[in-house]
């Protein structure tokens, strides 16, 4: 049996010669996952399912609780409740199966940074157990993937922090794993290294790769999900595609309100009591579901937008935009 | 399912990466893990070896020349292991690398004090190749030195290890290095004989690694009294074993929460 990988490729997958036949239709799947630190309830309870061939986003503030969830999953921490498998490989238990099959881009950079780029994925294949005869192609496809081919022989503080962010990316994949972890992979990087970033993710994705992806950028998580996971204080607060949740959270208009405090206030005390759900977006009031707000609720100086996931964050959450 | 543990494929993964980093920095590990026990051995070698002929039946440049392995094995295993497996867990962030790869926290350390033991192992035999030059004269016993210090070396890097798994911040080392790792070096046996310090020190000996590193060298390279041989080996072999699960649990509390 072959790997699912793209292209349906000739390339043995790690996982499945640990365990031939293995095959699950949820890549990976959490129940009830329970994680605390001392008094803290850092994962509370949290069910996830990342269906096979999607890419899911773990949208929440910092905080709430997303880096220690991509932990449980690579067994850097281990869960006090709750059930947890990848590809059906139960966690910890058999985590070094999982690991085998997945690949994780941390938040933090932590490349070998005397190395150049081609060593770095060299250890990578040995780390993976990728078969000698197999490693320089897995090496030549994650430079290639990674548009990294002219850089091979730089050494990793010679290039640039895009480029370093890719070199990430395509260490994770040298190995062809089923499932990536992609921990806040944008985080801190300029809007078009972003979109870079953004493009290989989506091309992984169309590969049919599982992807699950935490972050705390809506946009990030507009633009490459198929399902978002809202996460607040351990917990997930609801789940769907982007446009099903902002159609159920946030309807389909929003009005936005701009003007002195006083006005704003009083905008919102009208608002609510007509029951048209509203929130602050610092110098602005959003009025929600303005096409369902009866006559007169909404202002005539009031400016008509789509709704949008921002809408939906911010009420799930109870956080701002940063 | 289970996996085994200590698996070869995951240990020679994080050997790999250990070799592959070692062309960058090879220059600087050796330099230093040379000098300066060199220097030790020819301050002491032209310091005393000008007043004193002869210790214990030896020339003091073949007394001080084979307890020096003992010092050059633990600077390299021991120095190397605190400070560089501080700076992979917490800085670099290599070990978080490594983990979520198929590698456990067992192998990675296990692996990791391999690769410094049999580093630290043949760094060790520059003392003796140095007091060579000035009059030591070889003999087969010695082929066992290398050996001798990679078990020795795994001690040490596994003592660092957990040392470094036990500290919040790289200044604690220090401590370790004036209260543990200096009197130690010291009392070994390494520059002076120990029958000329007060009779508990001598018996406090007997729990000093460095002690037994230093009078196995020495036996092996000029006379062999194989019923205390076995001793010193087995201690060393016991400080190996007690460190590296040492060095594997600590780590372990700090890596996987």
């Amino acid at each position: 049996m072959r790997g699912t990988g793209p292209g349906g490729s000739s390339w043995p997958d790690p996982a499945l010669a640990y365990a031939p036949g293995v095959s699950s239709a949820s890549a990976i799947r959490l129940r009830g996952a329970v994680k605390t630190f001392g008094r803290i309830r850092a994962v509370d309870g949290l069910d996830l399912d990342v269906p096979a061939g999607t890419c899911v986003g773990l949208l929440g503030p910092n905080g709430a609780g997303k880096s220690t969830t991509i932990k449980l999953l690579t067994a850097q921490a281990i869960a006090d409740e709750g059930e947890l498998s990848i590809l059906s490989y139960r966690l910890p238990g058999e985590s070094k199966l999982a690991r085998a099959a997945m690949g994780v881009v941390p938040q933090l950079d932590n490349l070998d940074t005397t190395l150049t780029v081609e060593q770095n994925l060299r250890v990578f294949t040995h780390l993976y157990r990728v078969p000698a005869k197999d490693r320089d192609a897995a090496i030549a496809r994650a430079l290639e993937v990674a548009n990294l081919k002219e850089r091979a022989d730089a050494k990793v503080t010679e290039l640039s922090g895009g480029m370093r962010r890719r070199l990430l990316v395509a260490r994770a994949l040298v190995h062809r794993p089923q499932v990536v972890l992609l921990d806040e992979p944008t985080v801190g990087l300029d809007p078009q290294i972003r979109q870079e970033l953004w493009a290989l993710i989506d091309r992984l994705r169309t590969e049919g790769t599982s992807i699950l992806m935490s972050t705390h950028y809506i946009e990030e998580a507009e633009r490459l999900a198929d399902t978002v996971v809202v996460m607040a204080e351990g917990k997930a607060v609801d789940s769907g595609p982007p446009r099903e949740l902002v159609a159920k959270h946030a309807g389909r208009e929003a009005v936005e309100v701009y003007g002195p405090p006083a006005r704003l206030a009083e905008v919102e005390l009208a608002a609510r009591a007509a029951g048209v759900p509203t929130r602050r977006t610092g110098t602005s009031v959003s009025l929600l579901r303005a096409e369902d707000a009866p006559e007169g609720v909404i202002p005539a100086e009031g400016i008509r937008r789509s709704a949008a996931l921002e809408d939906v964050f911010v009420m799930l959450t109870g956080e701002e935009i940063e | 399912m289970r996996t085994k543990r200590l698996e070869w494929a995951a240990l020679s993964g994080v050997l790999v990466r250990e070799s592959i980093n070692f062309r960058s920095y090879w220059r600087s590990a050796t330099f230093s893990a040379t000098v300066e026990p060199t220097v030790y051995l020819l301050a002491f070698g032209f310091g005393f070896g000008a007043l004193v002929n002869e210790v214990g039946g030896l020339e003091y440049i073949e007394f001080v020349g084979t307890g020096s392995v003992a010092t050059a094995v633990l600077f390299s295993a021991a120095f190397g292991a605190m400070y560089g497996s501080f700076i992979k867990r917490e800085f670099q962030r290599t070990y978080d690398a490594i983990l979520s790869t198929p590698v456990d926290t067992e192998e990675l350390v296990t692996a990791e004090v391999l690769w410094m033991g049999v580093r630290a192992g043949l760094y060790g035999c520059v003392p003796i190749l140095v007091a060579m030059l000035f009059g030591l004269d070889p003999s087969f016993g010695m082929l066992l030195i290398p050996f001798i210090g990679m078990i020795a070396g795994v001690g040490w890097a596994s003592f660092g290890t957990a040392i470094s798994a036990s500290a919040d911040s790289i200044e604690n080392f220090s401590y370790v290095q004036s209260a543990v790792l200096t009197p130690l070096f010291l009392t070994a046996g390494t520059f002076f004989p120990l029958d000329a310090l007060p009779r508990g020190i001598e018996i406090a000996a007997n729990f000093n690694p460095l002690y037994h590193c230093v009078q196995l060298v020495r036996d092996v390279t000029f006379d062999i009294d194989p019923a205390a041989d076995l001793l010193h080996l087995g201690a060393l072999v016991l400080f190996a074993a007690v460190c590296w699960r040492l060095a594997v649990r600590q780590t372990e509390r700090k890596l996987v929460v």
